[in-house]
């Protein structure tokens, strides 16, 4: 089967707190020294993609929206062993509306070529709004599964493992399907070896602007009206005492106070 | 458009807090628009993706409504963008405040206009919140339902779900927990990196939690280790869990774990690191080892209980 997987660069959600800063005219995460990662459900997905091909052959194609640095996330997806990379340069994807963003991957996807699956992260750990998976399969028509975390194909029919609140279930699918991928223990991302990381810095990236892609991104029907960072610090009372049996019993007492309140 | 509200259930406000919350953040914004509250239930048994879609699509054109709610579940989740795409609306998650009117006086001389429905939720992983301005209708959003107020809906409407055709749910496995979902529990006690193994989960924190009648649950570290299954993980990449009481055992409290907690109405830790993060959210704590505290605690616990 043919894959595509769609990828986007973060700012490392990994930066404590303390060094988190916003840019109040820009409504946005000031860079600062954090680095930018791909964003993990994104590798996830990646991952699980890689592991179906070894099973049940094809290609790997990965895809992103961003900044120029943005290359650097389908740099490792070659790394990673996908099969071609295409970035389409958007300055403003980070916070952009999600309808605009599907948009793009779904004209970027019908460009690149015919795809029997399409996935993506479940979720981005910036703005998360765990929308694009969604999105892109209405952009396309295609029905979509959310929450999957492993593929698995049996006579051309799509079985697919998700999470749910309690479980999981397993779906059957007819492709073309869209695909949101969560994390699991067997998806964890591989990390590439390093002669495929130097090779990977060779290959070739398929690179359009939005507008190459017919794309017009004036139109705000999303828009960030206020961004700011939660000033909620509690002062702790420390359970105090001589001795340990006291210290405990005064963290008891408060204990049971609070659970008798719930 | 009308301005009625939909809210879209998989289970009844009377027998689960998170349908409860949403129903109580639909009357309120219905009350606010001056429309009605139109409630539509789904079983989640039947549930399958494009036909429960299908299904929705159909009654919300004749509703057309100014907004739809749903809860944070995973069906909710799943739909909740492709409604939105199909009504012409745009939608928003982990909704934890809804705003018809904007709210904030700096919004206003900035120009924003009445009509845009303003949602808050957290950005960055817990570390930002943003208020975001959605100026297509209707409104789709899941919301962090147990973060609202309860309220009640009148009669509800049962929508009929199609067997799935282009993709079919074929089996439904419950993780035989013998417990009800961490999204609905009120205590939680929930155990971090600091635990050191599974034996620290199966010989103190699972005793402690049945005494305090909560639920485990865990961080990522620990989940990631192979301590505790991934289910029970709580955090941004985990489950939101919103509990009157979080009881954080050997958890130091990163950001990322905290998305997960912030609607716990009330956080207590034990933790031998006294500049642990997490004690800049506890209203009290105890800086010590757990392997001490705990088995004392449980002592302490039991003698009460008799």
């Amino acid at each position: 089967m043919n894959i595509l997987v769609c990828l986007k660069q973060i700012l490392d959600p990994e930066i404590p707190a303390r060094d988190f800063r916003i840019d109040a005219a820009r409504k946005e995460a000031e860079r600062g020294s954090a680095s930018l990662v791909t964003n993990i459900f994104c590798e996830n997905a990646l991952e699980t993609a890689l592991q179906f091909r070894e099973r049940a052959g094809g290609t790997i194609t990965s895809l992103t929206c961003g900044a120029a640095s943005a290359e650097d996330v389908l740099r490792k997806a070659l790394a990673m062993k996908a099969d071609a990379a295409a970035l389409v340069l958007y300055d403003d994807a980070g916070r952009a509306d999600p309808l605009l963003m599907a948009q793009i991957l779904a004209a970027a996807t019908r460009r690149l070529g015919a795809f029997d699956l399409v996935i993506t992260g479940r979720e981005s750990g910036d703005w998360g709004t765990g929308q694009t998976g969604g999105l892109l399969a209405e952009e396309l028509g295609w029905p979509c599964v959310s929450f999957v975390d492993s593929i698995g194909a049996v006579d051309g029919t799509l079985r697919l493992k998700r999470q749910t609140d309690s479980g999981f279930e397993i779906v059957e699918a007819r492709p073309p399907v869209v695909l949101t991928i969560t994390n699991a223990e067997h998806n964890v991302p591989r990390i590439p070896k390093v002669r495929d990381v130097m090779q990977a810095h060779r290959q070739a990236i398929t690179t359009w602007s939005i507008a190459d892609l017919g794309i017009d991104a004036a139109n705000r029907w999303y828009e960030v009206a206020d961004l700011s960072i939660p000033q909620k610090e509690t002062e702790c009372e420390f359970a105090a005492g001589d001795t340990l049996e006291e210290r405990v019993d005064a963290f008891a007492r408060r204990l049971m106070e609070a659970t008798a309140a719930v | 458009m009308s301005n009625d509200v939909a809210v879209v259930l998989f289970a009844h406000p009377e027998s689960d807090r998170a349908a409860a919350g949403l129903a109580g953040a639909g009357q309120r914004l219905a009350q606010q628009l001056g429309g009605a509250l139109h409630a539509l239930a789904i079983d989640p048994e039947q549930y399958q993706p494009e036909e429960a879609l299908a299904a929705l699509v159909e009654t919300c054109h004749a509703i057309d409504p100014r907004a739809v709610l749903l809860s944070n579940d995973a069906y909710s989740q799943e739909i909740a963008p492709r409604l939105a795409h199909r009504l012409g609306g745009s939608a928003c998650g982990d909704v934890v405040k809804i705003d018809v009117e904007p709210a904030l006086s700096r919004l206003e001389s900035a120009g924003w206009r009445a009509g845009a429905t303003f949602v808050t939720r957290q950005v960055y992983g817990g570390k930002a919140l943003a208020t975001i301005a959605l100026k297509r209708t209707p409104a789709v959003l899941w919301l962090r339902a147990r973060s609202f107020e309860p309220g009640s809906v009148g009669e509800v409407r049962r929508l009929q779900v199609r067997p799935g055709a282009r993709t079919r749910i074929v089996e439904r496995t419950r993780q035989a927990q013998g417990e009800a979902r961490l999204e609905d529990a009120r205590v939680i006690v929930s155990g971090g990196r600091g635990i050191g193994g599974v034996e620290g989960f199966q010989q103190e924190l699972r005793p402690l939690a049945q005494l305090l009648g909560a639920q485990i649950a865990a961080s990522r570290a620990a989940c990631d280790a192979g301590w505790v299954p991934p289910t029970l993980q709580v955090g941004q990449t985990g489950k939101k869990v919103a509990p009157d009481l979080y009881l954080a055992i050997g958890i130091t409290g990163a950001s990322q774990h905290m998305a997960g907690i912030s609607e716990a109405r009330q956080i207590v830790a034990i933790n031998i690191d006294r500049d642990a993060p997490i004690f800049k959210h506890c209203r009290f704590g105890i800086v010590e080892d757990y392997r001490k505290v705990v088995p004392l605690l449980r002592q302490k616990l039991e003698a009460v209980r008799r």
